[in-house]
């Protein structure tokens, strides 16, 4: 496909071929696999459930207005209720007493779904290594990204963000591959 | 207690001294080269002697500002195991008071003072979680910040850091108020509802349970502790300047009003001055923080109750006070810019103009929110003598700040005890009477304006250069090319790092104006490069202690306009 400039960029699918040279008609359709595109629709219409919790929430207002604008990536359907949601956005810290809490709400939200954790407090625990602070959210949930930062700057988050839509683009790392990355990580059961 | 300590008592302390000396004969009724007048006594006395400090004419101490435990396990010199120290203001005359009750054994057991204060409610509900004190005739004496499950009492010396228990969903609490009946021949049945912790409305971490007849709430019961990170033990563990950076993130929407209020009071502990430069700069920032948290309350109240744009209006601005903050210290939000003695290092070369086109363009979107918000109908219907609070209500529950003052208190701290440069601008304090939400959305809108005004007055007198932090190396970091050319700065910044400030030992109480009201911070040295205990004075606390008495009789829909105005920052609230 040739843009002005007389720069020819590489078309998926079809042998590329100079527009002018195909007989009309013929540009008009192009095949992939059903699954590509579904998971190119999945990954532009993300449903986020902001967990937000501390700090991070704060950030995750900036990201989610007028200046940062998370509308271009399309992931500014902000669902507060996990059956409409699709996204996981756990900003902030989660302590011990919240941990069952995020549980349910992870568990209740529909499949496919994702993760992303905001902050070193939600990947780690960060710097509250204490008696009521869970030292990352992945004791309780699978986590697909994390962004580090206390708190994040939005970019940072769009980064994240970004890196998640790649990943469902790819198929990797969904929900299945990692349920049978897992069962051949297992040793063999010896037959009796 | 001897006659040359007695003598050394500053004025206000001898006259507390000499008037309860004369109603108790056995309480230690002062205690000299302390900051505050401190009142000693045992649990026997402490009811009469909490009951003399509210209701003498020449005492009428209303206001209980603070009340936490200390363990003096490694402590040397006190006489008992625990005690429990209250801090109290009157708001007639103007004055501060520590009250310290001597706890002795190892689960020191005395009477509750919630019929005194009411704000104690909560405040003797944290030391019970905290420090396993049992106070006898308490309403509701249950853990508050840890969860159901938790073994021991976290802030205890002997109680390991990191010890975790685990939490279930079984764990979880469920009020009395579900399971009781409540039904009334007059009545349709009720209904419990139960409002988050993971509700928008709820900010994140807070929870309501309520009963409702219809859309009526009949009784509510709030739950914290949500976000309890044990800033305290954490504090406990690092030395004096690694604590900064956990300020920030107790109000995360001010995050340098904490950063400076840590550091103040550090600093007139060890009695150290800020350079006019450092402290002026100080100043403009925290308004500047200010408004940002304003923001926040208002914006987020407004979402809360249908008005969507009026959030993209004041997010902007904080947008821009953000950019300023960042081109400052690299950060946006949690900035830990505040050292002790000053700040970590200079503006840049434009800050004067930075500030001045922000407060040219702050004005415009604050005059946008009042057009949209100040004669709308809907809002009015919404926010006009709901969540009212009458003045006495606002004492007794403990308020302070915008909250306060729009009950009608015009208790500022910046007016009251003026620190740094706040005596000589020009500025006035908003006062409302009536209240309610409307009351407090008007008095944090002309607060932010003040703020300005302050703002603008401050960049007039700071001097174009100049140090921003005191010039003393045993507490602020000596500047890195004299560390690598001169052994001495090299020694100061080895024992900095190492061992921390040499803080000496004592204890203080100091109090600020924080963007929600009275934020202090009591602190215990015991000589050591890391605090023995601080506890920060949460603003919003006794706001939300509050809450659910404030929202009985009214409608669910209230309720959520009445919490966001009070303005709850989980991680003040649960540190």
């Amino acid at each position: 496909m040739t843009i002005p400039g007389g720069k020819t960029l590489p078309v998926a699918g079809p042998p590329a071929r100079p527009l002018d040279s195909m007989p009309s008609g013929s540009a008009d359709f192009f095949t992939t696999r059903l699954d590509n595109l579904v998971a190119w629709a999945r990954k532009n219409s993300l449903w986020p459930l902001p967990f937000g919790t501390a700090c991070c929430a704060i950030e995750y207002m900036s990201i989610v207005s007028s200046h940062y604008d998370l509308a271009r990536f399309g992931a500014e359907v902000v669902r507060f209720s996990p059956r409409q949601a699709d996204l996981l956005i756990v900003a902030g810290t989660v302590v011990d007493k919240l941990a069952p809490v995020l549980r349910k709400i992870y568990d209740q939200m529909p499949e496919p779904k994702w993760v992303i954790s905001m902050g070193v407090c939600a990947s780690s625990g960060g710097f509250y290594r204490a008696y009521h602070v869970v030292q990352g959210i992945d004791e309780i949930v699978p986590v697909d990204v994390y962004v580090p930062g206390c708190p994040p700057t939005p970019e940072e988050l769009m980064f994240g963000i970004l890196k998640l839509q790649e990943s469902i683009q790819s198929g990797r790392n969904s929900r299945d591959d990692r349920s049978a990355r897992f069962a051949a990580s297992l040793p063999a059961v010896p037959s009796p | 207690m001897s006659e040359a300590s007695v003598s050394a008592l500053s004025a206000p302390a001898e006259r507390v001294r000499a008037r309860l000396a004369g109603a108790f004969p056995d309480t230690r009724a002062s205690v000299a080269g302390l900051d505050l007048p401190t009142i000693e006594t045992d649990p026997a006395g402490w009811p009469a002697v909490a009951r003399f400090l509210r209701d003498d004419p020449e005492m009428r101490f209303d206001l209980l500002v603070d009340l936490l435990g200390v363990d003096n396990l490694r402590r040397r010199g006190r006489p008992t195991r625990f005690e429990l120290v209250v801090h109290l203001y009157s708001t007639v005359r103007d004055e501060h008071v520590r009250a310290r009750v001597l706890l002795d054994g190892e689960n020191p057991e005395l009477p509750s003072v919630v019929d005194v204060w009411p704000a104690a409610n909560w405040f003797e509900r944290e030391a019970f979680d905290l420090f396993g004190f049992r106070f006898a005739g308490h309403p509701n004496l249950r853990r508050i910040l840890c969860h159901q499950a938790f073994v021991g009492h976290a802030l205890r010396k002997d109680y390991p850091p990191g010890q975790r228990w685990m939490c279930t969903e079984e764990d979880l609490y469920v009020p009395g108020l579900v399971a009781r009946e409540h039904e009334e021949a007059d009545q349709f049945e009720t209904v419990v509802v139960n409002l988050g912790p993971s509700h928008p409305a709820t900010h994140g971490t807070l929870r309501i349970v309520a009963r409702l007849d219809g859309e009526q709430i009949l009784e509510a019961e709030s739950e914290i502790g949500y976000l309890h990170r044990c800033f305290e033990k954490m504090a406990e563990t690092h030395t004096w300047n690694q604590v900064i950076p956990y300020t920030d993130r107790l109000n995360y929407c001010s995050a340098f009003l904490n950063n400076v209020a840590y550091c103040k009071t550090v600093e007139r502990m060890l009695g150290v001055e800020v350079p006019e430069r450092g402290a002026l700069l100080r100043t403009i920032l925290s308004e500047f923080s200010r408004i940002m948290d304003h923001c926040v309350c208002i914006g987020a109240n407004l979402v809360d109750t249908g008005a969507l744009t009026n959030f993209w209006y004041l997010f902007q601005p904080r947008e821009e006070i953000y950019g300023l903050i960042e081109a400052c210290c690299g950060a946006r939000l949690t900035v830990s810019y505040g050292r002790v003695g000053g700040l970590s290092r200079d503006v840049p070369a434009d800050f004067v103009d930075r500030c001045r086109s922000l407060l040219r363009s702050i004005p415009r979107f604050l005059d946008d929110v009042d057009k949209l918000v100040k004669r709308n109908r809907i809002v009015w219907d919404r926010f006009r003598g709901v969540g009212a609070v009458t003045r006495e209500q606002a004492i007794a529950w403990g308020f302070t700040g915008p909250c306060l003052r729009a009950s009608g208190v015009g208790y500022d701290v910046r007016k009251a005890r003026p620190y740094d440069f706040y005596d000589r601008f020009d500025w006035d304090v908003p006062v409302h009477r009536d209240g309610d939400n409307y009351a407090r959305y008007l008095v944090r809108m002309e607060e932010m304006r003040q703020s300005l005004s302050i703002i603008r007055q401050a960049l007039e007198i700071l001097p174009s250069s100049g140090p921003v932090s005191a010039a003393d190396w045993h507490v602020v970091l000596p500047p890195k090319d004299r560390v690598y050319h001169d052994m001495e700065s090299l020694i100061y910044h080895f024992k900095w790092v190492m061992e921390g400030i040499p803080v000496p030992e004592g204890e203080r109480y100091e109090w600020f104006e924080g963007a929600n009201g009275e934020l202090g911070f009591y602190v215990v040295s015991t000589g050591g490069g890391s605090p023995y205990r601080i506890k920060p004075r949460p603003a919003c606390f006794p706001l939300m202690a509050a809450f659910e008495k404030i929202i009985v009789g009214s409608r669910v829909s209230d309720a959520i306009a009445t919490l966001g105005t009070l303005n709850i920052i989980a991680g003040e609230l649960d540190r």
